[in-house]
């Protein structure tokens, strides 16, 4: 089976640093991958690759297939309505209020109907928001709430493919468990492909198929969610386990 | 010898490096003025951005660029009045002070009031947009920045500032007035009908010609700005700064030379 994505040798530098140094990775349809990683390590690099917001050095990147590296104009806006995307910070428009932020890939900034209203309001529903912070503007949400609004605006358009930033990093363990069963039931129930990074190896125990490892620019491990604990590699032993002592040295997890 | 050829060639290297930087900046700024034209002459249009753009470029500076005015044309004309009676041509004071009002401190000083206000909250806008990555979320959200961010802004500056500044040119010329009539002792009917003899075509044309281009220039500068910026708060301060300092010297460079070109011959 061809793989929904694949990345081959992506590199990405940033000045002298390096962030990704020949990475490979693939991600087959209707899978749900979960990459864990060190802060600074270049995972988010990784998705704004994919998305073609930063270009990577030297590499491909494969989307059913097809080479979507050097595609410009109209076709690349058309393969970018494929995806669905939360930032790690959210990345709340905070001129507009949170239901013309859900809607926005549909209204592109315009004014909106009240079917659409709807459709922000069923989506809030969905992240566990209630329909009253519809009209707030972003700012007046606590970061949890602006979090889970930027997920409902990722989801809005129903994308085939969706990347998730952190999507549990700042909520309480009982609304990242409302998250956790939202990307479940997504990529269960409507068959989305699921790339998500985070730190929380509760959250990535219950969402992933499989979890790879990113450290030092490449793909260090990949395997089924269940090995994460013994899959026998140090690097993967220390960081599931939140251990400060091991061969990855904090000096370079923090970078 | 040798260390001299090598220190000579590092001066070398370093220039080239320095020109090579300033080039590679002018480009920059070529490339994202020439992108974020051509995208705004194509659809889709944003015409409720394009109106909001309006009204915070022009409508919310008409304080500040009024009492410019005010002020100005009426120390002008005390000066022009002080000056000119030391070779009894007191009598110019109104056909001097419209022709520097419409033709330079209508539209540089307003050029100048509205870039500290607009290149500046431009950049700062856009500078947290793009740290916060929410102009990488429009992008994903198939929204193209330039037609939805700047080029709103740019037509906005390009339409408003012709009219600021025939604003500030007719309250410039008032404020003249005032202390003609009011301390100098000038007939008002008078005064009118020498300002309006003295005032040509041409001056008012290049009044709003310079205003136009100042307001491209404003936008510009706050736009590409704030766009470039990067380095969390400081470099969206770092961006604030850097517009508002090149689109003053801009705007003044532009002056120069359109005076040059119109009145120059
Ligand atoms: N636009 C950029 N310009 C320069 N450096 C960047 C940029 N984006 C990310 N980096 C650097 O790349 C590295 C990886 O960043 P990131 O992918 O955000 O890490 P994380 O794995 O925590 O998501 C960091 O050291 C960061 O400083
Ligand atoms: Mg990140």
């Amino acid at each position: 089976m061809t793989p929904k994505i694949e990345l081959i040798g992506i590199s990405k530098r940033f000045g002298r640093k390096v962030v990704l140094d020949e990475l490979n990775l693939s991600v087959m349809p209707g899978e749900s991958l979960v990459v864990i990683g060190g802060s600074g390590t270049g995972k988010s690099v990784m998705l704004k690759c994919i998305l073609g917001l930063l270009r990577p050095d030297e590499g491909q990147v494969l989307v059913d297939g097809q080479d979507v590296t050097r595609l410009r104009g109209r076709a690349r806006t058309a393969y970018r309505s494929r995806f669905g995307m939360l930032f790690q910070g959210g990345a709340l428009f905070d001129s507009l209020s949170v239901w013309r932020n859900i809607t926005f890939a549909m209204t592109q900034g315009r004014r909106g109907n009240a079917r659409q209203r709807d459709l922000a309001i069923e989506l809030l529903q969905k992240v566990g928001l209630d329909a009253a912070v519809a009209d707030l503007r972003p700012s007046e949400l606590s970061g949890g709430m602006q979090k889970r609004v930027a997920l409902a605006r990722a989801i809005a358009a129903k994308p085939e493919i969706i990347f998730f930033d952190e999507p549990t990093t700042g909520l309480d363990p009982i609304r990242a468990d409302v998250i956790n069963d939202l990307i479940v039931s997504l990529v269960r129930d409507l068959g989305i492909t699921a790339l998500t990074i985070t730190h929380d190896m509760a959250s990535a125990r219950k969402i992933a198929h499989r979890v790879a490892m990113l450290y030092n620019g490449k793909i260090i491990w990949d395997g089924p969610r269940d090995l994460i604990h013994s899959s026998g590699n140090p690097y993967v032993d220390q960081f599931v386990n939140g251990r400060a002592e091991g061969p990855i040295k904090t000096g370079q997890l923090v970078r | 010898m040798q260390t001299l050829l090598k220190d000579l060639l590092s001066v070398l290297i370093r220039i080239g490096s320095v020109v090579l930087a300033g080039l590679g900046a002018v480009g920059r700024l070529a490339q994202f003025t020439g992108r974020a034209v051509g995208r705004a002459v194509l659809p889709p249009y944003y015409p409720a951005r394009l109106v909001e753009q309006m009204l915070i470029i022009g409508y919310f500076s008409l304080p500040v660029v009024g009492l410019t005015a005010l002020f100005t044309g009426a120390a002008l004309a005390q000066q022009i009045f002080v000056g000119g009676s030391r070779f009894n041509a007191e009598s110019t004071v109104p056909a001097v002070t419209v022709i520097a009002i419409v033709r330079e401190l209508g539209p540089v000083l307003g050029g100048l009031m509205v870039a500290g206000r607009v290149s500046s909250a431009m950049a700062a806008e856009l500078g947290t947009m793009r740290v916060t990555e929410q102009i990488d979320a429009l992008t994903t959200l198939r929204t193209d920045p330039y037609q939805y961010l700047i080029a709103p802004r740019l037509l906005a500056a390009l339409i408003v500032m012709p009219l600021l500044v025939l604003v500030s040119n007719v309250i410039g010329v008032f404020g003249g007035y005032l202390i003609g009539t009011e301390r100098l002792g000038f007939n008002a009917a008078n005064y009118l009908s020498i300002t309006s003899q003295y005032l040509e075509g041409d001056d008012v044309t290049s009044s709003m010609v310079k205003a136009a281009v100042f307001g491209f220039i404003i936008a510009l500068m706050g736009c590409y700005n704030g766009f470039h910026s990067s380095g969390g708060a400081a470099g969206v301060g770092r961006a604030t700064t850097n517009a508002v300092v090149s689109a003053f010297i801009l705007i003044l460079l532009a002056n120069l030379i359109i005076t040059v070109l119109v009145f120059g011959s």
